[in-house]
């Protein structure tokens, strides 16, 4: 499925990072990124296991520090923001993680009220209700209500966890390996998804991944994460347009498989 | 190539390994300060979350519930069997009454209800926050605006600090008709006559003393088990010595803090 025309802002930067290095121990993951995220676009990170795409993510949601280069996210320094004001600015962005998250003791209706019970005081019972169905409406599994994580397969823990990060209509969508450890069929109806939410929510996405389905479809815009350093920018066709040795096989073994 | 000029001796090898373990413990010893100050400076800020610190104590209640029932009376019921022949052999069987009162309320109640605790709750803790942490649920719950340290570790450890001292109490009422129920069966003691001579010997300062024990033993199975689960490695590995470290270590800080307020106690005897 061809990927849908979506408008985005150039003039808009929502997330612009610079020079941004980060190290465990002895070992640097990045090593001087640049990177600009445009209002309403998609921009896939690919790269293999373990080239710091998890991390890149991690470090633009202040999960973790970097060791160098600034972070800016909807105009705010990540880095300058104290506890109040790095919670706030979360709450305008959605982070779907690689295994989904869900907590483990809540039914799928407790997951997606956590967050709206939490940031929005005030909100009555008929609003959380309403904004719960509407979510669940959105990613296709109303009738999941009232199940336990456990309960729920790959892809609909996937699902729930994109919704759960809907609840709160952010600006930003976060998606760490989206079709990781899926089908083929659960994989292409997740990136649909992630189509509509962008369509839908007006969002703009940074997606990690190394399944190149998932990045030609969703991606507006593609970037190569190898070594640490960004090595290739680009449409997912001007992107494997090369002989460059570090890429080239990644392509073929995909296409391999 | 490993030649023999290249592998460190053996000593030199123990020495390195004696200091790299040193320098982890005493980084330890710094990172579970920080987290102590931590709860007191998030805990008693707004905003407060009753709720689950009221659900919390429920859990911590239940979870215990049953097994300190046991434990308390057959402490009761078993300290009583023992200390009878002793007792006999000067001829102060009456004296039975209030030697079990004074353990029971002293020592073993609070030490008792905080081992059980410590195996029960602080495992559970442990285990709990390290599979959440291991799953990225508390990295999930700081990305969506909440502040997991509060929400999750703040509830807990006042759930064991207002809980223990509850269960305490209970614990020393059951041991205390598991000692009823001995002294009846042998010397046909009436209640009122047991609880009369149970309460007897009791002072001010050994309510308080053992109030201020369970406290602290609260305080300690919560921050013992919240740190270990909180700061566990990733991987299944993380969560089993997450839940192994809670138990271990709080176990053996009770002791030690038993010892600390029975010398403190006994100066203001």
């Amino acid at each position: 499925m061809e990927k849908p025309k979506v408008n985005i802002d150039h003039n808009n930067k929502v997330i612009s990072l610079r020079g941004l290095e980060k190290s465990f121990e002895d070992y640097a993951v990045l090593r001087g990124i640049d990177l600009d995220l445009y209002q309403g676009e998609n921009l896939v990170v690919l790269g293999r296991s373990g080239s710091g795409k998890s991390v890149l993510i991690k470090l633009i949601s202040g999960l973790l520090r970097p060791d160098k280069g600034t972070v800016e996210v909807l105009g705010n320094d990540v880095l300058a923001l104290n506890d109040r004001q790095l919670r706030e600015l979360r709450i305008r962005i959605g982070f779907s993680f690689q295994n989904s998250a869900l907590y483990d003791s809540m039914t799928v209706r407790k997951n997606l009220e956590f967050p709206l019970v939490r940031n929005r005081k005030g909100i009555t019972r008929k609003e959380i209700d309403a904004a719960v169905e509407t979510v669940l409406d959105a990613v296709g599994l109303s009738q999941t209500i009232n199940q336990m994580p456990a309960e729920l397969s790959g892809g609909q823990r996937k699902r729930i966890g994109i919704a759960r990060t809907l609840i709160l209509n952010p600006e930003i969508m976060l998606y760490d390996e989206p079709t990781a450890g899926l089908d083929p069929i659960t994989c292409i109806e997740i990136n649909d998804l992630i189509n509509e939410v962008q369509q839908n929510y007006k969002t703009s996405s940074i997606i990690i991944t190394h399944d190149l389905t998932c990045a030609k479809m969703t991606g507006d815009r593609i970037s190569m994460l190898i070594e640490g350093q960004f090595q290739r920018t680009g449409t997912f066709e001007e992107v494997f347009d090369t002989d460059d040795a570090r890429i080239k096989p990644f392509f073929d073994y995909n296409f391999i498989a | 190539m490993d030649t023999a000029s290249n592998i460190p001796p053996p000593a030199k090898k123990r020495r390195n390994g004696f200091i790299k373990g040193l320098g982890t413990f005493f980084k330890d010893i710094y990172k579970i300060h920080l987290f102590i100050l931590r709860f007191f400076k998030e805990a008693f800020l707004p905003p407060f979350e009753f709720k689950e610190v009221i659900r919390q104590c429920y859990e911590v209640g239940v979870r215990s519930f049953t097994l300190i029932s046991v434990t308390g009376f057959i402490v009761g019921f078993i300290f009583t069997k023992q200390s009878r022949p002793s007792l006999s052999t000067f001829g102060a069987n009456s004296w039975l009454p209030s030697l079990v009162s004074i353990a029971i309320m002293r020592a073993l109640a609070p030490l008792v209800t905080a081992l059980i605790a410590s195996g029960k709750v602080g495992s559970s803790i442990g285990a709990e926050l390290g599979s959440m942490r291991v799953t990225e649920q508390i990295d999930a719950m700081e990305v969506s605006g909440t502040n997991p340290f509060k929400y999750l570790v703040c509830t807990r450890v006042l759930a064991t600090t207002l809980t223990i001292p509850i269960l305490a109490t209970y614990t020393a009422l059951i041991g205390l008709l598991g000692g009823y129920l001995n002294v009846a069966t042998n010397e046909g003691i009436s209640y009122t006559a047991f609880v009369q001579a149970f309460f007897q010997p009791l002072v001010f300062l050994d309510f308080t003393a053992a109030l201020v024990k369970s406290i602290v033993f609260g305080f300690t199975i919560g921050i013992v088990g919240c740190y270990q689960g909180y700061y566990s490695d990733k991987g299944t590995e993380g969560v089993g010595k997450a839940a192994n470290g809670a138990v271990v270590t709080a176990m053996f800080l009770v002791f030690i803090e038993e010892v600390i307020i029975v010398q403190i106690t006994g100066n203001f005897r």
